[in-house]
This record gives C-alpha cells, sequence and structure tokens, in this order.
C-alpha cells in the first residue's frame, strides 16, 4: 500500500504537476452535489471509515480516488478499496469506476447529473461509500478469508439531482444497483444539505477564514429490492460533516455517522484527505506528445 | 487470478489514461480566444443586475485572491488569457453588464470548456467580477511599446 502511495507520488511529481487549484469540496462523504471537477484537474483522494459492529470485531475500511475532469460536463473516477477488520486480516476488497455526466448546459433550479459507476469487489468490502438493498450491520460479521471469496461485479447507476440556493446546497440521490449476476435491482438513497460557514470571500490569504469552512449534514440509507421494495430491514444513517478547503488544494473532512435503527451499525467515523492538482490533463498529454506547447 | 485481476485494471487504467489525453489534447470545440458571443446570451433578468458589492472595498482583493485560486490556472495569472480560455481584460468583458458575467460564472459554458461556479456562493462570485472588471483593458497594458535600454 505504501509502495504504491510513493509511487504515486513519484509519478504526480515527475509530471510536475506543482500548480494547485482549490477546491470547493462538499462534506458529504456518501451523497454527490452536481458540482463536477474542473476540466483537466486531478483529484487524489484517500479517505477511512472507522465501524463499529455488535456481535463481531471493529473495522477500519480505507479507499483511494482518482478523480478527473474529463471535460467541463463528465467526471470520471477510480476508487481502489480495502479493509482492516481488527483481530482479522487486512485485505484488498476491489475497484469501482465511476462517471458522471451534466446532460443540460445551464445551472437550473435543479441540476440533474447521471452517475453510471461498474465496481468489482469482494464480498468483504467495508467502506459503505453506498447503501442500498437490504444492506444490514450483520453482513460484516462473516470474516475475511471467508467474505473474499464472494465477488460481486454490479452496475449501479444514480440520478443525482442538486440546487445551489443562496450559499446552500441540496441534493438528493436515488440509487439502482444491479448485481451482474441473477439477483435483483437495489435500491438507495442519498440526501445532503450543506453551507459555508460564511459566503464572502476574505480580503487577505488565509487558511483559517470561514470560507474555506463548509459544514454540512447527510442521511442515506436502504430501500429494499425490486421484490420487496420499502424500509422492511434496512439500514439508514444521519451525518453531519465538515470540509476544510485549503486555499493550498488540500481538503481535508471529517463526518460522524449515526445509525438510526437496529439494522444500522451504531457508530461510523469517515475523514478523509485530498489534493486538487490542476492541469494535470494537459501535463500527460505533453508527456505524450514530448514537446511543450 | 490476482495475476489476471492486475493486469485487467493496468489495462482499464492505461486505456483510460490513453482516451483522456486523447479527450485533453484534443479541446472541445472552443471558439476562437475573442469570441464573446456568450455574453449576450445572458438573459435581460441577469443582465439588467447590479454588483452589490461595487462600493464593498474589500471586494477587489477579495475577488483578486479567488481569482488567482479558481481562475487563473485558465485565463492566466494576469486575466489575459491563455491557449485554454480567453482574456478577461478584453474591451467585451470590461465593458460587459456586471450581471452577464455573473450569468456566465453561474452557468459555465460547459460545451466549450468553462465550468460553471455557481459552487462560489453568490457574494464570491460578485468579487470575482469587481475584481475583473477593475483591470482595465489589456491594450493598455500590453501594447505599450518595450522600454529602451
Amino acid at each position: 500500500m505504501y509502495t504504491s502511495l510513493r509511487f504515486l507520488l513519484l509519478a504526480l511529481l515527475s509530471l510536475g504537476a506543482t500548480q494547485f487549484l482549490r477546491a470547493q469540496e462538499n462534506p458529504y462523504m456518501v451523497a454527490y452535489d452536481h458540482n463536477l471537477e474542473e476540466p483537466g484537474s486531478l483529484e487524489v483522494e484517500y479517505f477511512s471509515t472507522f465501524g463499529t459492529q455488535r456481535g463481531g470485531p471493529n473495522f477500519h475500511a480505507f479507499w483511494s480516488e482518482f478523480e478527473y475532469g474529463a471535460t467541463a460536463w463528465w467526471t470520471t473516477e477510480l476508487y481502489l478499496s480495502g479493509q482492516t477488520t481488527f483481530g482479522d486480516s487486512t485485505v484488498f476488497t476491489g475497484y469501482r469506476w465511476e462517471n458522471r455526466v451534466r446532460p443540460l448546459k445551464n445551472e437550473h433550479w435543479i441540476n440533474p447529473v447521471l452517475y453510471v459507476e461498474f465496481e468489482d469487489i469482494n464480498g468483504a468490502d467495508k467502506i459503505l461509500k453506498e447503501v442500498e438493498g437490504h444492506d444490514v450491520e450483520s453482513d460484516f460479521l462473516t470474516p475475511n478469508a471467508e467474505a473474499r471469496r464472494e465477488r460481486n461485479r454490479e452496475l449501479e447507476l444514480k440520478l443525482i439531482l442538486s440546487s445551489n440556493y443562496k450559499g446552500w446546497n441540496f441534493t438528493e440521490n436515488t440509487l439502482a444497483v444491479k448485481n451482474l449476476s441473477n439477483e435483483p435491482w437495489e435500491f438507495g438513497y442519498a440526501l445532503g444539505a450543506s453551507r459555508p460557514l460564511t459566503l464572502k470571500g476574505a480580503a487577505q490569504k488565509c487558511n483559517f477564514c470561514l470560507q474555506h469552512f463548509i459544514a454540512g449534514v447527510e442521511m442515506y440509507g436502504g430501500l429494499g429490492d425490486r421484490y420487496s421494495f420499502g424500509l422492511h430491514n434496512t439500514s439508514h444513517y444521519l451525518a453531519p460533516g465538515l470540509a476544510w478547503n485549503l486555499p493550498s488544494g488540500w481538503t481535508f473532512k471529517i463526518e460522524p455517522s449515526f445509525g438510526l435503527n437496529d439494522n444500522s451499525h451504531q457508530f461510523l467515523l469517515r475523514w478523509g484527505v485530498s489534493y486538487e492538482i490542476s492541469g494535470f490533463g494537459q501535463k500527460v498529454s505533453q508527456l505524450f506528445k514530448g514537446k511543450n506547447e | 487470478m490476482r495475476i489476471v485481476a492486475v493486469a485487467g485494471i493496468s489495462t482499464l487504467l492505461l486505456t483510460s489514461l490513453c482516451f483522456l489525453c486523447a479527450a485533453q489534447s484534443k479541446p472541445e470545440k472552443t471558439g476562437p480566444p475573442s469570441d464573446f458571443s456568450e455574453l449576450e446570451k445572458a438573459p435581460a433578468k441577469y443582465r439588467a443586475k447590479t454588483n452589490p458589492l461595487s462600493k464593498d472595498k474589500d471586494s477587489i482583493p477579495a475577488g483578486k485572491i479567488l481569482f488567482e485560486e479558481h481562475c487563473a490556472e485558465c485565463h492566466g495569472e494576469t486575466a489575459s488569457g491563455t491557449k485554454k480560455a480567453p482574456s478577461l481584460r478584453a474591451q467585451e468583458v470590461q465593458t460587459a453588464p456586471p450581471g452577464s458575467l455573473f450569468w456566465i460564472l453561474s452557468n459555465g459554458i460547459v460545451r466549450k470548456g468553462m465550468p460553471v461556479w455557481s459552487k462560489l456562493p453568490e457574494p464570491q462570485r460578485w468579487q470575482l467580477i469587481s475584481f475583473i472588471q477593475s483591470l482595465g483593458p489589456a491594450e493598455a497594458v500590453e501594447n505599450k511599446p518595450p522600454a529602451k535600454p
């Protein structure tokens, strides 16, 4: 893991990617808003989830994201995930490739974004990047050695509806997941609201100005599947969060999540760090062309 | 099995990288750097908007910082334009109604590569406009003959 990270950092440095771009990230860990990555920018992110588990050992799940703004209306992203279950083992749990596309040209009262993701993960995955179908806490009791034998290739579709109003962001995501083996469609949702602590920009450069902090709350959970749609035997979470967008391009996020029913983990603590590199795509294309334009 | 998975992921990554580089090196349909026709598309209700922060003394310095953080990458550090995006010191921008610039910032020109900046709160968008329109036309600076030694 550390070797891979070191390799990645060296690769980025060798590209001379030293320019930064201040991100304006909302604190959501599960919900998405309609703000896409700036074209040509690469955001490298690391996130962790510490989860409590009744009837079994707690766990620490982690994932890396490489989010790239292919165009102003299309963002593509690769995730690599793993987890450590205390007293058990640490395992790599798979990858996800997601794409978000903004179909409308202009900003509207409600802005739709279409989301398509392919997942190739094993049954030991615990990052809880989304909650779907009848996902419940007891699913995580299976020992890693056994759980990782289960392979899930899934197609995940989301409709993201998001609005910015007077500094607030409101977002609503509906989720449909199809395991590509013979399993029914599963459904889920995520809702979020957030706002910077102040709306005006400061007249001096500063790291701790209130404008750099965005506070918010999100709620997410499963909605059953095609044959048993609804809230029966599903889990739900409420999660207040804070994002700190530093002018240097770094963003830090923290989000405690609280389970809302007996099927949910009682407590999850999520945190993450990301760095945005502007002009990444241009630098890579120059590297391939072998000359500076 | 693991080797196959690693090979699969590597191939996927490499293919994606090549594809994205191609997309990047062949920019989207961009108008000529002097194409400011989008400004005229701003609806009348936006064109009529005035900058509520035009008299705020902090507006220009705050806008300058926001410009450096969000806009300089494409429009250049002096806002005089780059290959990626046009000069914001062109006459058309400097004399445009602030409401038109606000509309462009809020909506972007996504099919031509300009992102939507509605994620910046409204006051910050107005601060950016205060700064941009405080710069004045570039000609005054750039067309000045070089000083003789």
